[in-house]
């Protein structure tokens, strides 16, 4: 018998309640998939196949119709500080300093903490995302940048087993987010943490994640694919285009997002060589694409 | 800029009152009356004049009234001669006993109302149905059940400060950001410090606005109040003044009651905006 995965989705469905005069909907079901520990996974796919809700069941601040969601062999039933989240929209509270922020959760996980251990673990996450000038401001007073990267820092200074992120760099302009992606790049590489992240970015997939995941459209959105990252880590922004399964991978994951499920890229790859460089099939979408 | 703005609406302020107090004052000047062919010794007894005095006071008049009641404002010669520190302190007493009173029921009850939506829509009745009746209907029933008059407008104040914040409160508490409670609970706060970290200071800015326009309507509700019980206050001050026919003193009392206020609105002005938060 194997060891089981440190997280483990089993036959996951989510169906929401009929409008009156017609059919509930089910946005996915059958969802399987693991994730180890240490691990950086991706979900990709488009709008509305209900990637932040999946996000949001293994936070504990959703429930599934169906299927089950087991941490280290238990359930999950409800939110929990094991699991950091960061959300789309920062979450952080106005009225707060970034200090503050961060002490609020520190609190919450370290509840027997005295006020200095508090604010060294505060100071030292702080840091850890380089806003110790302005540790003292208010969020209003931030940047968007700047703002995610509070979130970053308050879901990792509760020292989470796993970090779970919606689409945290989806509001950010290109430039910013490059440089985000690098911190936390370099943090989860430095922690080892296991984070599973939502994105609709194909390039940020391929420079985070160890294994991405691939969602059909919605409704009955499934996961069609288990790609695993082919890229040797460690992986930089500058260098990882060099890498010969960076085109073939690329192309993959765009293919499917463009035209749906082919092939697996494993099986594209058997031998461990990138395989070839293949032109788009001309044949159009198989199915809409509202990107 | 702003500060020159500042500076030109200033002189602009001053320049009106200065012209309302000229026209008030060329308005109530005295008037020259043709005796005819009167004897003066018997105008005089009949109280006429060849120069008679305006009814409406002066400018001038108002001004030594302003001046007697601030210069001794608490003396007390019986109970129907107090000075107005007296009957300032005892409306604003009222005010604020029943402001107060009304803040212990209304906060509380509207969080239960934001928080639940089975307790509003089970209380939203009866909130539409009390809620646009006017404070000084309750004062006979309170009155009677009451049998004191001082407390009875307490109650009024009560009565009519609860809504605006109960309303308030709920609606601020209802509207705090899904987020915000989501990281509470990603955090497994507890819902004593939920309530008191997140909620509270996420509603308050919308709560002090409850608070503020409960403070105006109790201010204005007060005066009503005490004309109609009677005995002590600002409301009675003026009843009891006009009365006695002295309208200057009515239209100091007037004046005060707008500048004491415009006071009680800047303060909680002023706490609105501690509390006040920038969204992001």
């Amino acid at each position: 018998m194997t060891t089981p995965a440190f997280i483990q989705v089993d036959g996951l469905e989510k169906t929401f309640p009929a409008p009156m005069g017609q059919e509930p909907v089910t946005v996915f079901q059958d969802l399987d998939f693991e994730i180890e520990k240490g691990e950086f996974v991706c979900l990709i796919g488009h709008s509305g196949c209900g990637k932040s809700t999946i996000l949001n069941i293994l936070a504990g601040l959703d429930a599934a119709s169906d299927g089950y969601v087991f941490m280290e062999n238990r359930q999950v039933t409800g939110p929990g500080l094991d699991r950091g989240v960061v959300f789309q929209g920062h979450a952080l509270m106005p009225w707060l300093t970034v200090r503050e922020n961060v002490a609020f959760a520190v609190k919450s996980r370290f509840k027997r903490h005295s006020k200095d251990e508090v604010n060294a673990q505060v100071e030292k996450y702080v840091d850890m995302v380089g806003l110790t000038p302005a540790i003292d401001k208010k969020p209003h007073q931030l940047s968007g940048g700047m703002r995610q990267r509070v979130g970053i820092a308050r879901a990792f200074a509760i020292e989470p087993k796993m970090l779970l992120m919606d689409e945290p760099f989806g509001a950010l302009d290109a430039l910013t987010r490059g440089v985000i992606q690098d911190e936390l790049l370099a943090i989860c590489q430095a922690t080892e943490q296991t984070v599973f992240m939502i994105t609709h970015d194909v390039d940020e997939a391929i420079l985070l994640a160890d294994k991405i995941l691939l969602m059909t459209n919605g409704p009955f959105a499934e996961v069609a694919e288990c790609a695993y990252n082919p890229l040797k880590k460690p992986r930089s922004r500058q260098e990882m285009h060099h890498d010969g399964h960076y085109y073939p991978f690329r192309n993959h994951l765009m293919d499917f997002l463009v035209n749906g499920p082919s092939t697996p890229y494993a099986e594209k790859a058997s031998d461990g060589t990138p395989p070839a460089v293949e032109e788009s099939p001309r044949t159009g979408p198989k199915r809409v694409v509202n990107a | 800029m702003s500060q020159s703005l500042r500076l030109r609406a200033g002189i602009v302020s001053i320049l009106l009152l200065l012209a309302f107090i000229g026209a008030w004052w060329g308005a109530t000047l005295p008037t020259q009356v043709d005796l005819g062919d009167m004897d003066p010794e018997y105008a005089a007894m009949m109280g006429l004049d060849s120069v008679q005095d305006s009814d409406i006071p002066t400018p001038g008049d108002i001004g030594s009234a302003i001046w007697t009641h601030l210069s001794d404002p608490f003396y007390v010669n019986g109970s129907n001669d107090m000075g107005i520190g007296f009957q300032l302190a005892h409306s604003l007493w009222r005010v604020l006993a029943g402001f107060a009173l009304a803040a212990l029921v209304a906060v509380p009850l509207g969080f239960l109302i934001g928080m639940s939506p089975l307790m509003h829509k089970a209380l939203d009745p009866y909130i539409q149905i009390l809620k646009p009746i006017s404070p000084l209907a309750w004062m006979p029933l309170a009155l009677y059940i009451i049998q004191d008059a001082s407390i009875s407008s307490i109650f009024v104040i009560f009565i009519c400060s609860i809504w605006p914040m109960m309303v308030n409160t709920a609606y601020g508490v209802a509207s705090v950001r899904d987020d915000w409670l989501a990281v509470a609970k990603t955090l497994e706060v507890g819902p004593i410090k939920k309530a008191f970290k997140v909620i509270l200071p996420a509603a308050l800015p919308t709560i002090l606005t409850g608070m503020r326009i409960s403070m105006g309507i109790a201010w204005l509700v007060i005066v009503a109040a005490e004309m109609l019980v009677g005995g002590t206050g600002i409301g009675y001050f003026i009843w009891n003044e006009w009365n006695n026919l002295d309208l200057a003193n009515v239209i100091f009392a007037i004046l005060l009651i707008g500048v004491v206020g415009m006071i009680l609105d800047m303060i909680f002005g002023l706490l609105g905006k501690a509390v006040s938060y920038k969204e992001v």
